[in-house]
């Protein structure tokens, strides 16, 4: 498609362009604006952000001192959690508990909210210059069904026995079989999510397929446009098996059935009473078919803000946007077939795990180019190192060794050795927690000015920046080496009932060295500090709506995308006029213009 | 969509009688076919899906006019085919790929 | 600024807002059951040999229902093509018999579902199986202990004999049907339904096992009810919003007819991936 402006031809423009005044309820709550649906999204899955997180502090007090009772909060979990959690001291079902809700906390109510469905939501219609989502109501049902959900896995907690122990990936038939409701409510939770993100997905590709500006064309999109699109498509045919797989698994639970039941299922010397027949494995197949495409959902749109941060902090164009554009839909295309490189200990066959390892290392090459372009881009540009920027620089290394230390789970001979430890904690959180999660926070930063018409602190982000960094390190490195070391992630006691087993035949230690295990008392250490320094940031986002540094123009950091050729904040409609576009989005430093920044919609 | 003229629609009209008549006709069949008995369980699998398969794309093809689509539609509904085929055959090829020695069944019986 | 393009196609893509929503919807729904169909393929392949069911369901009811649906399709495009002819009177007389047949094929349903909650195995301690309705059955009554004893798996959906006590010690229950020696006898496709039924009483002490062919039976019927439990769900909720168009929203045809037309077609897309489902599903489920 070549660019026209002739084709603006934009029809159905109804007169009535005058806007009511909303109420209060209509204007912030049961708002259709996606400005505000992205604010609500952005505030909810940032406070799940922290509970999570708090709910995985406690753990790693339970694992650094097994058996004392969790400072502060110990009498309140004991007056929730009653036996489970006597004397404020954390029980193995808690800690399995706690485990399960603080992964499926962390990734579907707070990463993938916040990445894709927040930042998607404010940003997206911004950029491609359309007053709004394609589906301002189902935009507004979205949210409403996603906190419905949050509150069904929020409420679990509370009900007698406990939220689900299963872990967050809710294997049959342990997750059917524990003999309490949490995993019902964390099955009906996830229909809620799930059905949230689709009319979320459906939304965003209509909109970026239908709503972009007269002149905005594939090409002219900027990249994190394309990530969400990709995103978007990910969620809207990944997430359906897995719903598929919700509701099997509610069936069980519920009516008995037995679709993930083997037959002949013993558990603790007394057959299980249902008819059987059914395949275990079959949900690890489902579950996983979203679950690792999940993991570019959790990674893309942190990608994608990282990339629009480092263009207008460099001063000079992306590099490589196309190669950037061409690898965002090739990893989102074989993300789909890649899902069972995580079931090579389920005894699968030497073919079929071939055939994922292949897979597998084949996405490798578009997620390097991606990261190879972004380090590019940095070469010879003359850097502002603010706060979003530090953020979105750290992001680049941190993902770097996430992804690396990926590899050698993706091969299966590795991956025996290696599965199911705390290596693979320390892989996925490098890639989610410094990796994702920097990039979002550098979005926070960012785009704060154009939502509040205020910058948050500069100080300190730059004070929140560098000790997350550096806690986030210490947290996470030694987990490299506790995995290597054949530390299992599952011992609720982090590791102290394996210590020092001997070998009856030689007598030599084989289970975990005392040093190995010691490394659990600077990682809870660092947990706790990376959590205090969390309220560095709490404070600065709140106090920075009234007291921060006003923005001078609509355009604080002289981008050229345009979300910051609006008015700030952007009004109900965004756009005064439709703005057309007449060049690509990373415009910086042109030869001979002006300004060394020129905006998508200023004409030639 | 194709008919915006009513001449256009009248002609669509019969076009979607004509597909409800071979729709009926092919439900009669496959009912008939079960209740012949055909000498193989493979034969009646393939036959029954076969026609299932038809009057699938007589109604997606005709009754939702994907005959005459836009090009964007097949894109998605391509990627979509193509995503649902791989979980399909994927999951079943894993689940029969089991080392020799294992007495592994698909129903995860050890 | 409005949205644009929510009547009018856009001119590079060529399509209307909504058309492009339900169509990715469509895609994510095909994702949903084609996930729930490979399910299907890998129960039933992995099923041993002789215990996957055949013909436990009612063909003639089922073979009516496919027939419903497809009425229902063919009077849903039949309804916008009036609309497009700007007949609006015969378009709200077609769309009638579109809800009609919803309703018919609910109804239809849900006495198949009636059927399979009142449609009992009984496996007797001999090793015997007995395969049948629950008739003037007293089994429900029984106290907890005695269900737990058999294994029981039911609903309360057979009656008791007229004035029996709620409390009640179970003595026999009554099954018209037919006994077989095996699983594989009552699974096996081409003696199932040509067995005569007759009615069988078994005494208590005699019963190791009594459930219903609810979903908890096996995973052929756990599946049934899973996708036909779906698929209703898909019909009601497709069932409502073609009603909704066709009731209280039909004041749009008025305000601004396109736009209505557009609505009554997003709808009959989504109306015809029901029926879709539903050719697959009846060979499927019924019929192999």
């Amino acid at each position: 498609m070549q660019p026209t402006a002739k084709e603006a031809h934009h029809g159905d423009a109804h007169a009535h362009a005058h806007h009511e005044e909303l109420g209060f309820w209509r204007k912030y709550i049961f708002s259709t604006d996606h400005k505000i649906i992205g604010i609500q999204y952005g505030i909810t899955s940032l406070a799940f952000l922290f509970f999570g997180f708090c709910l995985m502090m406690a753990m790693r007090w339970q694992l650094a001192k097994p058996g004392t009772p969790i400072p502060l909060i110990g009498g309140m979990l004991q007056s929730i959690f009653k036996d489970m959690a006597s004397g404020g001291i954390m029980s193995a079902d808690l800690y399995n508990m706690f485990g399960a809700m603080h992964g499926t906390i962390m990734v579907f109510l707070a990463v993938v909210p916040l990445g894709f469905a927040a930042f998607g939501n404010y940003v997206v219609p911004l950029m491609i210059g359309a007053p709004d989502m394609t589906f301002p109501r189902v935009n507004m049902a979205s949210y409403w069904v996603f906190f419905l959900g949050c509150l069904v896995m929020f409420v679990s907690f509370f009900v007698p026995g406990g939220a689900a122990q299963g872990g967050w990936t809710s294997y049959s038939p342990l997750a059917t079989l524990v003999p309490t409701d949490g995993q019902t409510y964390w099955l009906i939770g996830m229909v809620l999510l799930i059905t949230s993100s689709l009319l979320g997905a459906v939304n965003f590709v209509a909109t970026i397929i239908q709503l972009r500006a007269p002149g905005m064309t594939w090409m002219r999109l900027p990249w994190f446009v394309w990530v969400q699109f990709v995103t978007a498509f990910i969620l809207l045919l990944a997430f359906p098996p897995l719903e598929a797989a919700g509701v099997m698994q509610l069936m069980d639970k519920v009516f008995h059935t037995s679709f993930f039941l083997p037959s002949g299922l013993v558990v603790s010397g007394t057959p299980v009473d249902v008819s059987g027949g059914g395949s275990p494995l079959l949900w690890q197949h489902l579950f996983w078919f979203l679950g690792h495409p999940e993991v570019y959902v959790l990674i893309l749109p942190a990608m994608g803000i990282v990339c629009e941060i480092i263009a207008a902090n460099t001063r000079k164009p992306i590099w490589g946007y196309k190669s950037l554009v061409y690898s965002a839909l090739a990893v989102g295309f074989i993300s789909f077939i890649v899902w069972a490189h995580h079931m090579y200990v389920t005894g699968m066959g030497t073919k079929i795990s071939t055939f994922f390892q292949t897979t597998t290392m084949i996405i490798s090459i578009p997620s390097v180019i991606i990261l190879t372009c972004l380090f590019m881009s940095l070469w010879g540009g003359s850097i502002r190192f603010n706060t979003p920027m530090l953020f979105a620089l750290a992001f680049l290394p941190m993902f770097g060794i996430g992804g690396l230390t990926g590899l050698p789970l993706g091969f299966n001979f590795s991956d025996i050795a290696l599965h199911d430890s705390y290596y693979v904690i320390a892989h996925f959180h490098y890639v989610v927690a410094p990796g994702s999660i920097f990039g979002l926070l550098a979005g926070v930063y960012y785009w704060y000015p154009k939502a509040t018409g205020r910058f948050m602190s500069e100080t300190w982000g730059k004070v929140h920046f560098w000790l997350s960094l550096l806690f986030m390190n210490l947290i996470f490195q030694p987990m490299f080496a506790q995995g290597l070391a054949g530390m299992s992630r599952r011992m609720y006691d982090g590791g102290a009932t394996y210590a020092g087993v001997l070998d009856p035949a030689t007598g030599d230690v084989v289970g975990l060295t005392k040093q190995m295990i010691g490394l659990n008392t600077p990682i809870t250490h660092a947990a706790i500090a990376l959590g205090a320094v969390q309220l560095i940031f709490i404070i600065n986002f709140f106090w920075s709506i009234r007291n921060g540094e006003k923005v001078k123009t609509d355009n604080p950091w002289n981008a050229t995308t345009l979300e910051w050729q609006t008015p700030t904040p952007p009004p109900h409609g965004n756009f005064a006029s439709e703005p057309t576009v007449y060049r690509g989005p990373y415009e910086y430093s042109v030869p001979g213009a002006a300004t060394d920044f020129t905006p998508q919609n200023q004409p030639k | 969509m194709s008919a915006t003229t009513p001449d256009e629609v009248h002609k669509s009209v019969r076009k979607y009688l004509a597909v409800f008549i071979a729709l009926i006709i092919g439900t009669v069949i496959t009912v008939g076919a079960y209740y012949v008995h055909l000498p193989s369980v493979a034969m009646t699998i393939a036959v029954a899906l076969l026609i299932a398969s038809v009057k699938a794309f007589l109604v997606a093809g005709f009754f939702m006019h994907l005959i005459s689509e836009k090009k964007m539609i097949y894109g998605i509904l391509v990627a979509t085919v193509f995503f649902v085929i791989g979980l399909c055959f994927l999951t079943i090829w894993s689940m029969h790929d089991f080392p020799a020695n294992m007495n592994h069944s698909v129903t995860g019986q050890m | 600024m409005d949205i644009p393009y929510t009547v009018h196609p856009r001119a590079d893509t060529g399509l209307y807002n909504a058309k492009v929503g339900i169509w990715l919807f469509l895609a994510s729904e095909v994702m949903l059951f084609g996930a729930l169909f490979s399910s299907y393929i890998l129960l039933r392949v992995g099923a041993p040999d002789g215990t996957w069911p055949h013909s436990v369901l009612n063909i003639p009811l089922g073979t009516l229902n496919t027939i419903v649906l497809i009425s229902s399709s063919i009077t849903v495009v039949l309804a916008w093509a009036s609309l497009k002819l700007n007949n609006f009177a015969r378009y709200r007389v077609i769309q009638s018999i579109t809800l009609l047949c919803s309703l018919i094929f609910l109804v239809i349903k849900s006495f198949e579902y009636r059927d399979k909650f009142a449609h009992y195995q009984v496996v007797q301690k001999d090793g015997k199986y007995v395969d049948g309705h629950l008739t003037g059955s007293v089994y429900l009554d029984a106290d907890k202990k005695t269900r737990e004893e058999h294994g029981f798996r039911g609903l309360s959906f057979t009656e008791g004999p007229k004035g029996a006590q709620k409390k009640f010690t179970l003595e026999s229950v009554t099954v018209n049907g037919f006994e077989a020696k095996s699983l594989a006898e009552i699974n096996n496709p081409k003696v199932g339904v040509h067995h005569e039924h007759k009615d069988f009483k078994i005494a208590a002490a005699q019963i190791k096992k009594i459930g219903n062919y609810g979903p908890w039976h096996n995973t052929y019927m756990a599946i049934y009810f899973t996708l036909t439990g779906l698929h209703a769900l898909h019909v009601i909720g497709g069932a409502l919003v073609i009603g909704y168009i066709w009731g209280p929203g039909a004041a749009m045809w008025k305000t601004d007819p396109e736009r209505y037309i557009n609505r009554v077609e997003v709808s009959g897309l989504f109306w015809h991936f029901v029926d879709l489902v539903w050719i697959f599903l009846f060979p499927v489920l019924y019929l192999l």
